[in-house]
Parts: structure tokens; sequence; C-alpha cells
């Protein structure tokens, strides 16, 4: 059965099957498509059941199920077995043949600017930075842009959800995790998760771009540390107050920190930097998220122990010192995962690279992971660390219905390659400009 | 006593001031006081040079410079008798050396200022006058003319035995001339600076110029090549007489050129500040001259004695041994890199080690935190193996021998200066103290002489008139005398003794039941070993004494056994290249049979499973099944994948100071091949991910950037023998919103272009300049082989380095790699090309390529491709990861390129996005990181495939190299297994045993009371292309 609403993905499906005959067809469509926009269409809610069957399930919190079946209706998961005795046919929705194909929930890609920055090297394009040090109030939802041409090139390798996260200052802002298929910021919002902070650094350094200067011990890092703190204390005795004669936005916008309501994510790097972050956290009764936290297998035991997560930087990176084991950046989830630390793996850096997130994971199942344990640090325990795990994360009855197709092991380039994907039960579409730029010069040259 | 010395010592000064020696042109106020300054330094032990000593022997000097110094047993009493004109210094139990000598010093010459400017680019020179087009170029600097002595200064280093220093201003790449000058602050100026113009000194850092060019370590060497040939050039220029008065224009006249050609007989000095590759650097431009450049290193050459001796050069060497870190809290000691533990242990072997490569050098003072560190320095350069003699040697001889000086100083030989040291003990002795430095004759008194020994017994007697005799002993250690009055023979009494090299006096109460007390003073008789003086009694009545030495008390004998290999055993090794995982010995060339592997060849058979590859000197000597090979290592494949090593097409690691010189819209001159890094960590880590061969492009901040460097991973070789051997020349271009500087902030708008219309134009101008170079050397050319030669007006065009590079181009014998992203641009290139009747050998990002693929497939380049990148700045926006299926679809030599140190190392999963984006077949996608960068780098012929004899450039993948999952387990690079999986393990745990022992050593440094330093995080920058200016 084939929906017939005119998205590209119905009619890209339509030229696999019809081969050569549909590619005019095609183009009518890409044309009148990018008319109108080259952001895909956002696509209504779910209007019957689905039903995908006999697909590799990856559930998303280890287990792995075979010649399964997914269905799911009014956006939620409804039905999920392993070899279901359950007769699917068109009497009972839209049912979808998976076999040989694999089913994975829909990724989250934590700590982006996704949406906040359309050209980086561009400055009126970039709204993650506010002005100032202290920015709790600062909301990064209000930036964020359901219209970035950047989006549907990550949705089509199936990140499905992201962060949104401002930058800059010591307290840059709330973040809010959207998902990418939406009219605007309030479709597209999920949950305002957290406040972000920028933990001084232990080293501090000068030199020049061609000769950097050796970094030394920073020298204002206790009174850059007591700085946090008493502002902390300022902002907890405020929330604490019956009421006040003059509000302070920056304060109330920190309320949620001491009830837990809110997550209090904390980019970090060395150990000492990280455990003094824990000593706050505690010190204000504030549920604490290690970001970047490079040296976090140093102290994984005691990360385990106290219970703080961790949203890892990316797996693709340099070790930091000459000595370090070549692939530390690399088999840290894995170390992590050995104490039993809850993390994610995330990609801080360049926003563009999100539709890389499983290929970050991809590397971490290379260097110890379980392919299901990778999987899961870019679904479930994003899903867990960002307090919406009830919601989506996992794909289990009772859940979002956000989920993606892949031709074969999502983990790896060579066989990566996403062909369905839903979220909240609606079939999104995964054109994006760059494929209907690769097809308009297809059709200049006569390729196939 | 202190402010005694202090006043006889300015009124000696002030005496010698009115009285000098030499002849002058001077007018004196008031009647001349001339002196011969006849002086004789009796019964010392003298080193009359480095290696000649002689015992008791005697120096005469006079007026400032030594008469003879010749054995003289003979009592100081007899001499006195003999040479009754002289002044003699009885020396007996001294030692006298040839005072020491500091090529590197910059004594009495005001430092450079950097002048204050606003922001924003500076093209040109802002010096006024006739000089030269850049700033920092000092040649027309003279130490001499700008010297003033400096009482202060000079005595920092009398201190530490330096007589004479070579000054100079630390300034600039090219600083001018050094003036040898002497320390003592007697006489005026005019008779300290004894070599004027001594040396001319260099560097790599252009110092207080504020001018842009250069603004790299490559712009530095090639600014330096460029003034040499500029200043042949200048030279023929001035030199011919003009043809035709009116045909020929004028010549120009400069200040530098000029002064850089009249120092060319000097000797070159060379500051090479930075790691020992920057003497390799400096040596290099100095082949090229045919200059033997005196280099100043850095005290770490010891890392690689070995190609320092090689090179032929001639060293200052510091002595800056770095103090222990303060390790003990293990979080910060983690900062410390395995380098960095391993120099501060080794630096002191340095002296030892280049004497022992065979290595002639001076030692200097430059570097030290203070001066006065230098003497320990050099004791501890001594115990950790450096011959005392030697020491010496680099003191003395080296460094009067290097400027040509050894006629006036260096030795005590007839007719030098008289600039000498007295010492109390052997110099390299722990205890040896400095007492004096005679400059020019001048004496200058570090620290007073040790008293002499006066221990013993005496008869202390006098009369009240009744006569009083007693049993005096003096004892105990020398700089803490005792002394006692035996009464009875076995009663003692203490006496308060004060004892200061003529003057006694002796303290005591013979009555303990008065308290009464006894007051003795006066002077000794040395000679006669006999005191005498006055004292006064407890009521009042004075005497007077004498006491006469009876016996000698035999003092304590203090047992020292001395280890003297304490020092250097249990030191760590040399490792190559000197950082973590570098290795012991350097890797060579095995015998390997690689077995059972599914090996991806590159070539028509394709990918071949269950088969053999036999490597042998260097070579893939063998390709089949059931390969047999004798004395070969066998690495078992069976399940593994084996495919040629992965080629970088655009990288721009191990590169020092710098990947671009981005201060001029063409940099053609500069060449990355003149600061390949051999010690870049990155290297090794790429041969983890199988790269085996990279271009090292220069940036892209220029439409015309600099010339490549195209290397194979050697790790542990020398920057120059990471080469590949007779790889053709490239040249890194530019195009877009970099080299118009769109992101550079709102102060750089002046450098053309600021427009993609402009970019055409350099490279017009630029193109047909060389055209026109060309064609004036031809026409030169053909004037040297015509018959009439009568007219000599005709000098040669000038040698322009840049010019040459861009004339290369048109001749093919150059290949250009352009960074390129939008359409237009990359047609325009194209476009010039043809104009010039060349072709642009590789478009390198080549984001839009996939707009232009039909016309860059007419045009016959190459594309070197990011697999994924866009969005980060406003020309990447129609950037596409199918780009690089298009483009081979179509029929274009494709590679996926990293320009990124942490990208390189996982190339192969860039290669494999070209399946996943545009369904390229996976053999096609191996190439892109193969095959196909050789191609376009000319390499084609010897590496990118699995080919008999091809070089045995080769990796051994766990898995199929396209996923994610394959790591390299064994990389091999001409047959030199220089990446192991196994082997890798095993250095991770010689690294954290390594930096623990070193660890532990420092603390227990420490402990022993060390000063110690702060630990401190090395910082690497990783370049891409754009790096240096504020995006990528």
């Amino acid at each position: 059965m084939i929906d017939m609403k005119c998205n590209f993905s119905v009619f890209s499906r339509l030229i696999r099957m019809s081969g050569k005959i549909c590619i005019g067809i095609t183009f009518l469509c890409a044309e009148f498509a990018s008319g109108q926009a080259d952001v895909p269409v956002p696509s209504p809610p779910q209007k019957q059941p689905v039903y995908l069957t006999n697909a590799t399930i990856h559930v998303g919190d280890g287990r792995v199920l075979q010649r399964a079946t997914i269905g799911f209706d009014k956006g939620k998961i409804i039905f999920l077995e392993e070899n279901p005795t359950f007769k699917t046919d068109e009497t009972i929705g839209r049912v979808i043949d998976c076999s040989g194909k694999h089913i994975y929930p829909g990724l989250i890609a934590p700590n982006t600017i996704i949406g906040l920055s359309e050209i980086e090297a561009v400055r009126a394009t970039n709204d993650y930075r506010e002005t100032g040090q202290y920015n709790p109030n600062a909301r990064s939802i209000i930036s964020y842009n359901t219209d970035s041409r950047v989006t549907p090139t990550i949705r089509s390798n199936g990140v499905l959800y992201a962060q949104v996260v401002p930058q800059g200052g010591v307290i840059s802002g709330t973040s809010s995790v959207v998902q990418l298929d939406a009219w605007n910021w309030e479709d597209a919002l999920v949950k305002e998760d957290g406040i972000w902070l920028n933990w001084p650094s232990e080293l501090s350094g000068g030199g020049w771009w061609a000769e950097p200067a050796a970094l030394h011990a920073n020298k204002e890092y206790h009174k850059q540390v007591e700085a946090i703190k008493s502002y902390f204390k300022e902002a907890k005795s405020y929330c604490a107050a019956a009421e006040h004669t003059k509000t302070n936005l920056r304060f109330e916008a920190m309320c949620d920190l001491f009830n837990k309501r809110k997550n209090l994510y904390v980019n970090a790097t060395r150990v000492n930097e990280m455990q003094h972050a824990i000593l706050l956290g505690e010190e204000m009764g504030m549920r604490i998220v290690l970001c970047g936290a490079d040296e976090s297998w140093k102290i994984a035991g005691e990360l385990a122990r106290k219970g703080i997560p961790v949203i890892l930087g990316e797996t693709h990176d340099l070790p930091g010192m000459p000595d370090d084991d070549i692939d530390i950046a690399y088999k840290t989830p894995y170390l992590l995962q050995q104490a039993g630390v809850l993390f994610c793996i995330s990609i801080p850096g360049a926003f563009w690279q999100q539709r890389n997130l499983m290929f970050q994971a991809g590397t971490a199942a290379a260097y110890g992971l379980s392919k299901e344990d990778a999987l899961r640090a870019i679904t479930l325990n994003a899903a867990k660390i960002l307090g919406i795990d009830n919601h989506t994360g996992s794909l289990e009855k009772g859940k979002a219905a956000t989920l993606i197709v892949s031709t074969g092991d999502l983990l790896d380039m060579r066989t990566s390659h996403i062909e369905l994907a839903f979220i909240d039960g609606r079939e999104i579409d995964l054109n994006n400009k760059q494929k209907e730029l690769y097809e308009k010069f297809k059709r200049k040259y006569g390729l196939q | 006593m202190i402010i005694m010395r202090y006043c006889f010592f300015i009124s000696l000064t002030c005496l010698l001031r009115t009285s000098v020696a030499q002849e002058s042109t001077f007018k004196t106020n008031g009647p001349d006081d001339y002196r011969e300054g006849k002086h004789l330094f009796a019964n010392a032990t003298i080193f009359t040079s480095y290696n000649f000593k002689i015992q008791q022997a005697c120096l005469f000097v006079q007026n400032g410079k030594v008469v003879k110094a010749e054995p003289c047993n003979t009592p100081v009493t007899e001499l006195q008798k003999i040479y009754k004109d002289w002044l003699v210094h009885d020396m007996t139990g001294r030692y006298i050396y040839p005072a020491f000598i500091d090529l590197f010093a910059d004594y009495g010459i005001a430092e450079a200022r950097r002048e204050q400017k606003e922001g924003g680019p500076q093209p040109e020179s802002n010096i006024k006058g006739a000089y030269g087009w850049n700033q920092a170029i000092h040649t027309d600097f003279h130490a001499d003319r700008h010297f003033t002595a400096n009482e202060k200064q000079a005595e920092e280093w009398r201190k530490l035995g330096f007589g004479a220093v070579l000054t100079h201003r630390k300034d600039g790449i090219a600083r001018g001339t050094g003036a040898l000058v002497t320390l003592q602050t007697t006489d005026k100026e005019n008779f300290l600076c004894i070599k004027a113009d001594a040396a001319a000194f260099f560097s790599f850092q252009k110092g207080t110029s504020t001018q842009d060019y250069p603004s790299s370590l490559m712009g530095a060497i090639a600014l330096l090549r460029q003034t040499h040939y500029d200043a042949q050039w200048y030279k023929q220029v001035r030199n011919s007489p003009p043809a035709s008065a009116n045909l020929t224009p004028i010549t120009e006249y400069n200040i530098n050129l000029e002064e850089w050609n009249r120092q060319l007989n000097l000797p070159q000095i060379f500051d090479a500040a930075g790691d020992w590759q920057h003497i390799l650097r400096a040596d290099k431009i100095g082949d090229e001259f045919n200059i033997r450049y005196i280099i100043k290193g850095n005290g770490n050459e010891y890392q690689r004695a070995d190609a320092i001796k090689q090179a032929q050069v001639r060293l200052i060497i510091p002595l800056n041994f770095p103090k222990p870190y303060d390790v003990e809290d293990p979080n910060k000691a983690a900062w410390i890199s395995l380098q960095d533990l391993k120099h501060w242990e080794l630096a002191p072997t340095n002296p030892a080690m280049l004497a022992k490569a065979g290595v002639e050098f001076a030692i200097t003072t430059a570097d030290l935190e203070k001066k006065e560190e230098f003497l320990p320095a050099l004791r501890k350069a001594v115990k950790f193996g450096l011959d005392s003699v030697l020491a010496l040697k680099a003191l003395t001889y080296n460094p009067a021998v290097f400027i040509n000086a050894y006629d006036l100083i260096g030795s005590l030989e007839s007719g030098k200066l008289a600039n000498f040291i007295i010492t109390s003990k052997p110099l390299f002795d722990d205890k040896c103290e400095i007492n004096e430095v005679w400059i020019q004759g001048r004496r200058h008194e570090v620290k007073p002489f040790e008293a002499r020994d006066i221990r013993g017994e005496y008869l202390l007697t006098w009369q009240t008139p009744e006569p009083n005799s007693h049993r005096l002993i003096v004892s105990g250690e020398l700089s803490n005398l005792k002394a006692h009055i035996l009464q009875k023979d076995t009663q003692k009494i203490e006496v308060k003794f004060t004892y200061r090299e003529q003057d006694v006096q002796l303290i005591f109460t013979p009555d303990r039941n008065t308290k009464h007390v006894i007051r003795l003073s006066g002077v000794v008789r040395h000679n006669e070993k006999k005191w005498s003086g006055t004292g006064e009694l407890p009521d009042g009545r004075r005497f007077t004494w004498s006491a006469e030495h009876v016996k000698n008390i035999l003092p304590d004998s203090v047992t020292t056994v001395k280890d003297t290999t304490q020092h250097t055993k249990d030191l760590g090794k040399i490792i190559y290249p000197f950082l973590a995982y570098g290795n012991d010995t350097l890797p060579a060339p095995g015998s390997y049979i690689i077995k059972n592997g599914t090996v991806w060849t590159n070539e028509p058979s394709g990918i071949l499973r269950n088969t053999d590859i036999i490597i042998r000197n260097g070579k893939i000597a063998e390709i089949g099944k059931n390969l047999q090979c004798a004395g070969c290592k066998s690495v078992d494949a069976t399940g593994k994948h084996v495919t040629s090593g992965i080629i970088d097409e655009h990288s721009h690691i191990a590169i020092s100071q710098g990947v671009n010189e981005g201060t001029e819209a063409s940099s053609a001159e500069v060449r990355i091949g003149d600061v390949i890094n051999a010690q870049d960590i990155n290297i090794y880590r790429q041969l983890a991910g199988g790269v085996v061969a990279a271009q090292l492009l220069h940036g892209s901040a220029n439409p015309i950037g600099g010339q490549s460097a195209i290397i194979k991973f050697r790790w542990g070789y020398l920057p120059e023998q990471m080469k590949i051997e007779g790889a053709d020349g490239f040249i890194k271009f530019a195009l877009g919103e970099n080299v118009k500087q769109s992101n550079w902030g709102d102060k750089h708008t002046i450098r053309y272009p600021q427009t993609r219309m402009g970019v055409e134009q350099v490279y017009y101008n630029y193109f047909t300049k060389a055209r026109e170079y060309e064609a004036a050397w031809k026409s030169y050319g053909s004037y040297l082989s015509s018959k009439s030669k009568s007219n000599p007006a005709i000098v040669p065009p000038r040698k322009d380095l840049e010019l040459d590079a861009l004339l290369e181009i048109l001749q093919r014998k150059r290949f250009i790699t352009c960074h390129s992203y939008v359409q237009s641009e990359i047609n325009m290139l194209m476009h010039v090309a043809d104009s010039f009747g060349f072709k642009v050998n590789t478009f390198t990002h080549i984001l839009e390529g996939y707009k232009v693929a039909d016309k860059m497939k007419a045009h016959g380049v190459n594309a070197s491709s990011f697999s994924d990148w866009w969005a980060y700045k406003y020309e990447v926006i129609d950037a596409i990861p199918y780009n690089t299926a298009l483009l081979m679809k179509m029929g274009i030599c494709t590679a996926v390129n990293s320009d990124d140190a942490e990208m390189a190392r996982r190339l192969n999963q860039e290669a494999a996005k070209a399946v996943k984006y545009g369904g390229l077949s996976e053999e096609d996608a191996w190439k892109t990181v193969t095959l196909n960068p050789a191609k376009m780098l000319h390499l084609d012929h010897r590496t990118g495939s699995i080919k008999k004899g091809k070089d045995a450039d080769v990796v051994v993948w766990s898995d199929n190299p396209l996923s994610v999952y394959a790591k390299a387990e064994q990389t091999f690079v001409d047959g030199i297994l220089f990446f192991d999986i196994r082997r890798d393990e095993e250095k991770r745990s010689e690294i954290l045993a390594e930096r623990a022992r070193l660890i532990q050593k420092m603390l227990l440094e420490k402990k022993s009371g060390s000063p110690t330093q702060e630990p401190v995080r090395k910082t690497q920058q990783m370049y891409n292309c754009s790096d240096g200016e504020h995006v990528h």
C-alpha cells in the first residue's frame, strides 16, 4: 500500500520501483517542490496505523528483535513482536515489508547549535551567543529555525531529535529538545530541558596561531570557580524567597535547577574541573550533566557511583596529548560503559556534522563498545540524560513512534542508508537540498 | 669590611680611568699617567690554551697583553728579586685559564623596540630612507656603533669567567654585524671593541618588524634566500658601467644590499631558536649559498646529534638545562609531555653527546633564566660526560676560532690579550671559585682569594714586662678557623679568632674566674710565618706581642669518593622522533610475507581472495597464492584485508610554524619543503589510520600560495628523508572567500584581491610577469651565447624565486593544486590555464565541482574533495556529499582528502561515504584515497596500488577497509613496518613506565631541595587550509 500524498519520499520510491519511466515525473515534482521551498513540507499527523514487518529491530535498550514487526498508531507504538503471529494486511492499516532491513529508534543529537546557525562564517546567521556572561534566561527555542536548509540533511541520515544549545559566556542559556519536522518552533519543541554552564579552564595560555604558547595553570581558576558558586548561591536564595519586590529574570530561569526539574549541563574537560563541577551540583542540590568531558574516563568509577551522566563530545577527536593512547577518544565511550556511567555521544563542533552522529557511535563500536551499546549512546541514553526517555529513545509500546528504517547497519557508512523515517508516527520527507542538487546535475549530464 | 673593599674598588677605578695604557687620540685632563702594567703571575698552574697546561708556571703581562707564559719553578721571593720591575703576584696553588668568550650576547646594546601601530595590514616597510624593502632585514645595523659599556652587565659575565663577548642586536631576520668587545669597563669603548664587524647575524624571526611579510617560518626562509639572490644581482648591476646612459634604467641604491654584500665575507652566525630541525633548515640555506653557518642551537641537539654532525655545522649551544617539573599533583603532572619529561633528564648530556658525535661547538650563556646558573650548569655538563678539556675548548678556543679572532683571544699565548681568570681550584671542581678575571691586563676581583692557610701551632709571647708565653693552636676549616690556647699542656682556653689575609685578632680570657679579657691585634707575615702586633691587658696596660709558627697540624682529611658515572647511568634512551611513540632505533626495511589476505589491488585484477604478498627491499616483490618466502617475517592476514596505503592529497600536518604566508597575494616563493616537522605526533596517528603519504600543502590565504612537499610517513626519519625522492613539484593556489579575505575581519579590506574578479586579475598579472621574466632570461641567454660579447653592460635579469615557481607552472614543471569551491571560479582558473597553455592539475575541495564536471573533464583536471563538508561558510552552501561519486561517474580522477589531522586518520571511512552518497562501487570508492591521489600527485608509477615492483606501501586491515569497524593493523611504508597494532600496545605501556620513572626521579630531586618549575602543557597547532585567520 502506498500513501498518495505528494511528497518526495513517495516519488523517490516510485522511481526505485519503476526505473527510468518515472524520471520525468520525478523532476516535475522536484521543480514544483523547490518552487515552494527547498525545505521539505512537514508531515501531517498520523492518520492510520502503520506496521513495519519482518525487520531486524534494534530496540535501543540493547535488545535486537529478529524478523520482528513494529506497529504504531496516533503517533505511539502499539505493537512490537518478534516472529508475530499477528496477521498484517491492508485491513489493519498501512503495512510495509521491511525484510532484510534494520529498524532503529530515531537518533538524538545532543549539544548542538543546529537551527541556531545556518552558515558558520556568516555572522547574520548565527543566533547562539547572547551578550554578557550570565544568561540562564536566554532560551534557545526562540532562535530555533525550523526552516534551516541543514536540518533536512541530518534527518535524512536518521537524526530526528536535537538538543539545541546556546553558547558562550559563563551561563549560556536554556537549551531545548526539538523534533526535526516542524512548521515552527512551537511545533518543534519537545522540552526545555536545562541550563548550560561553561566551567572555567584550569589551563590558560597565549601565543599566536603559528606558534601556540605552552599552557600553564590558570591563576584565576579558583577565583572564577568562586564567582560561579556565589552566583548559584544567590540564585538559590532568590528562588527560595516567597516573593520579590523586583523580579530577576535571570534567577527566575534558574529555579527549576534547584528542584531538579531542569538539568545543569556543565562543559568541563579535565579531572579537576569535573570534580569541582560535581561539588557545585552536590552543594546546590542540582542534577549535573558533564559535557565534553574528555577526561571523564579517568573518573568513570566515581561518575558511576554518584550517578553523574555524561554527554561526550566527538568520538572522532584527536588525543589531547602526544603521550595519550592514540585511540583514546575512540574508546572513551567503552571505558565509560565498562564503569557503568550513563553517557551519550554528541558532536558539539560543527552543527552540520550531526548527520555523522551514527558514525561517531560506529567508531565507538569498533573500539570496544557493542553495536547495541553504541546505538544506545545515540538513542536511549541520550533520552534518559535529556529527560525525554518516557517519550522516546527506544522502541517500546507507548513511546513515540519515532524511528528509522535502514538498508543495512546504521553505524557503518558502508551500509547505512535511511529509507524511511517517522516522527510521532508521521512519515517524514527524507529529501533535502543536496539530493535535489544531485538530481539536477545528474539530469544535466544524463547520468543514472 | 665590605664597605671598605667597595671604596677601594671605586678609588682604583677612578685611578685607572686616567691612566690609559694605550696609545690614544684622546687628550688627558692633567698630567699623563702612563703605566706599563707589568704583571707577573707566579707559580700558578697555567692553561695557556684549552689543551696545554704548565705546572708551576709564570705568566708575564704587559700593556694588557700576554708577554709569555713559561715554567718558573722558583720561589716568589726569588722571582721578586729577579723581576724587580714587575708586579709579582704570588699565585701558588692557584689556576689560570684563558678567559671565556660568549659569541651570542647583546651586551651593551639597547634592545630593539617594536613600534606601536594600529592593527591591520602593513604590506611595506615603514623604515624611511634608502633601505631595502623588508623591515626585518637590518644589515645596516653595526653593533660597534651602538655599543656602550655597561658595568653592571659586564660584571655578570665576568663573574662567570668571561673576558669578551660577541655582541649584537637580537632583532630581525638579518641582524647586521656583531662586535667583539671585552668586558672591562675601565677603558673607553674605543679600547674595548677589539673587533668591529666580527660576524654577521641571521635568524628566522622577524623581531620588531611590523611589516606583514614574512608571517611564517617558510616565509622567513624564502626572504633569506631571495635576499641572497637580490644581493648577488645588485652587485652585478652596480658594478656594470651603463651601456648607453639613456637606455639603462636608473638602478637602485640599497643600503641593506650594500651591507649584505659587504658582510658576506664575515663569519655568518645563525640564530636557530626553536627545535634542532631549525639547525638543519639554516644549514640547508647555507648550502645553497656556499655558507657554513655558525648556528646558535637550543640545547636539544642531542636528539639528533648524528644529523647535526652530518650537516657539518659549527654550533653555539646554551646550557639551559630545564629544572625538574613540580609533579606532586598527578593531575597537573599529566599536562607534561613525555618529550618534556625526557628532555629534562637528557638536556645536561647535550654538550657531551655533541662532543661524542664530533660536532664542534662553543658554549654561550644565552637562554639561561639567570646568568648565575651558568657555572653550575657547566659543571653539570661535565658530570654528564662532557670532557673538561672540550668544555674549556668550547669556551675559549672554539669561539675565538669560529669568528677568526684566535689571534686576539682564546689562549694565553704571546701577543694575545691578557684575558684570563684565576681560580682557587681546577675549574670543573664543584668547589672551584673564580677569584679574579683579568681583562686586557685590568684586574677584576670576583671573589677574594681564600685566605692563606695559617693553621698550625704557634708560640705566642709578650712582655708586660714580665715575659708571657702560650701555646696557640689554630685549626678548623679554612673558611671557619678556630683557635685556642693550651695552658699547662692540657687546659684549653678558647680564643675568639679573626683572620683576614694579613690581619689577626685574638680575644681570650686567661682566668675563668675573673673573666677579664685580653685583646690582641696584629699583622701576618706569611713569608716568615710570623705574626706581631699590640695588645691590651684587662687593666688597660698595653704591650707588643708576637707569634711564631712552631709546627703544622694536619687538617682532618676529608675523603670524598666521587662516583663520576652516577649521573649518566640509568638515563632514558633517545627515541626517534623525540616524543611519545618514538622508536629507540630507526625502523629499517624488512622482508615480509603477508599471507592469505583479501587483497584490494586497485589494478584490473580487482580484489583477490586468499592471496599472499611478498615485500622485499622496500618493494612489492610478488603477489600470488601459496607463496613461499625464506627469511621473510610472516604476517597472517587470514580474514583480513590488504590494501595499498592511503595517500592524503590535502594535508597540513608535519609543518613547523605556519602553513600560510598569506601576507601577499602571491607567495609562490615559499616552500613547505623548508619547514617539514618530522616530530609531529600526527604522523604516527595517521600511520595508525593506514596513511602512508601526503601532500603537505600551503594554506589558502592567498590566490598563489606556496610550494608543496610530498612526503611519506617515515616516522622518526629526518625532514629531508621524508620527502619522496624525485616527486614532481606542486604548488597551492586558492580561490574564493579565503583569498579575498571575506572572513578575516573588517580591517582586512586592503590587500588585493577583494573580489573573485580581482582573483582572476592576480593570475593574469603574475603569469604575464612570468612570461616576461622568461623572455628576459631568454634574451640574456642569447646575448651570452652570441658572438658579440663586446658590450659588457648587459646584466642578467634579477633572479626572482616567486617568478621562477610561476614559470615552472607555465613550463609544465610544476603543478597546481587549487583550493576551490564555487563553479564560477573553477571555470575561471581553467580559462586562465588554457590561455597560458597549461593545465590545472588538481582542484582540491572542489565542492561545486559537480556543477562544472563536464568542463573539468574537458580540461583534464583531477578533483580532490571533502566527502561531506558544508555549511561552514557562504561559498560552501551548495556543497553536496554526492560530489565525489558524481565526479567519478563523469570520468574525473577524484580523491577524497582530509585537510584535517583528525579526519586524515579515518580517510577510509570518508571514502566509504561515496558508496553511501551516490552509490560508487566499493573498489572505486577505495581508489579515491589510494590510487587516485597517487595519480594526481604523479606517484602512481610507484605507489597507490598493489602491483609487483611498486613501493611496498601496504596496509593490513582488520575488516573491509571501507567499514567503520576496520582498523589498520600493520602499516608498511617502503617495506618498513612503521605501525603495528601489537607494537602500539607495547609502546603505550612503555610510555607509561617511562613517564612514571621520570616523575619519580623528579620527585626525588624536589625532595632533595632542587628548585622546580610549574607544569605546562605544550600545545600543538592543528592546521587546516585557512588557519592563521579567523575561519576554516
